[in-house]
């Protein structure tokens, strides 16, 4: 084993993932305390684009495994190609962005390698040589630290948006593996990718999130939730009542048994603020709620409580966001 | 066609979290205990498959926990499981994620099942490891958080959708195979009374340390991370309120966010 840190660089159609620049710089830290040296994997099919992208974040050495059947994930081949990259670096750490990609591969690759796993951490730091990682469990409802034993592959998911990006250098050296398909890896593999909500934003990938709740009262009222996130080139979320009742796809829900967001900016219309609800957003920068119930439990929590209907104010927003744009 | 379904008994999602004076874990008393809910959207595809389909001989749940996750084990019974296995033994309570997916592998391994369901995640520990890692434990193809599931009529290949970042991937593979749910694919029923009755007449096999052959060299050859030091999450200062004319409030949470905390 080296004291090298390994981050898998997490890339789509040659596009490296956001998440990825934000790991590099916990992972940058990791390896400064151990004395390694930063390496980044690049699983896919085309990746010079990626490559470049990965580069600017100050890796030492990019490992590159390019192959045709590779262009899109299978958790077989991704795990059999990244535990390959594994086996040649060595690495004391590995870390995964905690993505819908990176929450599927981890653990099936900490099984593979005989490692040890914690997912979605928050803070990560060195002890004695070991890793030892802070992470989010009964749904963000407390916090616990994870220690790792010293003596086999420590490997961590690092939730998207906790970290800001890195960016230095651009001088990464580049090497490729060519890719050994394991034994019944053509078992599974994607044939399509379908994108789903239509033109907005998906609340995984937005900074900014606007959210309403039953108070909409349809799904034709949920016009004026859609136009004020256009004008922040915001994502929208629902609540779970405002789901169930199908005002929005369960694809928009945002909760306990929907999506945990962590965005910049969330912004509650109508929505109480169920426990299950404020598990899902709790993790969010800033919190603006808009109910005309000043008690509801979101307008204890929000950084800004609107107190107010919300047919008025967020077409009231929705202009005063037009006006700050032209 | 054999089903094993994977469930763990996990504290309600309404119950309030109490970090334990030694922040070693959090108080279990009094905390209403229930299957974890993404582990109920998978006995209820198990039992959705049985329904439309002839070729699903059984249909077997599977927990590791404590004497009281005996309750779990009955409530999925009851949902329509024909068996139980129950992993019990002081021993397993300290095994982390990966551990007990290689415990449960071990323990099923030669048991010939076609298709091993669990939840996406747990609702406890928010770690999501266990079906992954089984599946690459019993060298399995896997899908993850899938919305969608269907099998081919001859019960060998199947497809499936799984999440992504505002899209879907459409996946197919081969059986055996190991599926983990998100919410969205089934509808949970309830037990109903009788069915409870009769979950309790259903066999449960309970396997202790000494039933699984080298545990110890199986458990010890991965994991071993170690929680420590609960704590609940920091709290967050108390916020502006705001009162008044929709145009007014609109105009000065803007300016708020804007020169204040910087997001817009």
């Amino acid at each position: 084993m080296s004291n090298d840190v390994l981050i898998f660089a997490e890339q789509r159609d040659d596009r490296l993932h956001a998440a990825v620049a934000q790991i590099a710089t916990p992972a940058r830290a990791v390896a400064g305390k151990l004395g390694g040296q930063l390496v980044a994997c690049l699983v896919g099919d085309k990746l010079d684009q990626a490559a470049e992208a990965l580069a600017r974040t100050g890796v030492d050495r990019i490992v590159t495994v390019s192959d045709a059947s590779l262009a899109m994930y299978s958790a077989l081949r991704y795990r059999t190609a990244l535990a390959a990259v594994a086996a040649k670096v060595a690495p004391r750490v590995l870390l995964m962005p905690a993505t819908f990609m990176g929450r599927d591969l981890a653990p099936r690759v900490a099984a593979r390698l005989r490692g040890a796993l914690a997912t979605d951490v928050i803070d990560l730091d060195v002890v004695e040589g070991a890793l030892r990682v802070r992470r989010p469990l009964y749904n963000g409802k407390a916090l616990c630290q994870v220690h790792f034993p010293a003596d086999r592959l420590a490997i961590a998911s690092v939730r998207p948006n906790t970290f800001p990006a890195a960016a230095a250098g651009g001088a990464a050296a580049r090497e490729s593996l060519a890719f050994v398909a394991g034994a019944g890896d053509e078992r599974l593999s994607t044939r399509e990718i379908v994108r789903t909500g239509g033109a907005v934003k998906d609340v995984t990938e937005a900074d900014i999130i606007v959210s309403g709740g039953r108070a909409l009262k349809s799904e034709e009222n949920f016009k004026i939730i859609y136009e004020l996130a256009r004008e922040l080139d915001a994502a929208v979320g629902a609540s779970r009542a405002a789901c169930d009742a199908g005002y929005q796809p369960h694809s928009r829900q945002v909760g306990l048994t929907g999506k945990t967001v962590t965005p910049k900016l969330y912004i509650a219309c109508g929505i109480s603020g169920a426990i299950q609800h404020l598990a899902g957003m709790r993790g969010s920068k800033v919190i603006v709620a808009v109910n005309t119930d000043a008690e509801a439990p979101l307008m204890k929590v929000a950084d800004y409580a609107v107190v107010g209907d919300l047919f008025k104010v967020v077409p009231a927003l929705t202009e005063e966001v037009r006006k700050l744009r032209h | 066609m054999k089903i094993l379904v994977v469930i763990k008994q996990v504290p309600d999602s309404t119950t309030t979290i109490r970090v334990r004076p030694d922040a070693e874990d959090i108080e279990r008393a009094g905390v209403k205990m229930v299957v974890n809910p993404f582990d109920e959207f998978a006995i209820e595809l198990a039992v959705q498959l049985r329904e439309k389909r002839q070729d699903v001989a059984s249909i077997t749940a599977l927990t590791v926990g404590p004497a009281a996750a005996a309750e779990a084990l009955r409530t999925v019974l009851a949902i329509g499981a024909d068996d139980g296995i129950h992993l019990q033994d002081p021993a397993f309570d300290r095994l982390d994620e990966l551990q007990t997916a290689a415990l449960v592998a071990a323990t099923v391994k030669d048991a010939g099942y076609d298709l091993i369901l669990r939840g996406k995640q747990e609702i406890d520990l928010d770690s999501g490891q266990l079906g992954p890692a089984l599946a690459e434990l019993l060298d399995l193809p896997h899908v993850g958080a899938a919305t969608r599931f269907e099998l081919s009529a001859d019960g060998k290949r199947f497809a499936a959708n799984r999440r992504i970042e505002g899209a879907d991937e459409v996946v197919e593979g081969s059986l055996p195979a190991v599926v983990t749910i998100e919410k969205g694919l089934v509808e949970c029923r309830y037990p109903s009374l009788p069915n409870l009755m009769k979950a309790k007449k259903k066999p449960v096999r309970t396997v202790t340390a000494a039933d699984v052959p080298g545990v110890s060299d199986i458990v010890g050859a991965l994991g071993g991370t170690q929680v420590h030091r609960l704590e609940p999450p920091p709290q967050r200062p108390p916020g502006k309120v705001l009162k008044g004319e929709p145009a007014e409030m609109a105009a000065q949470l803007v300016r708020l966010l804007r020169e204040e905390a910087k997001v817009v």
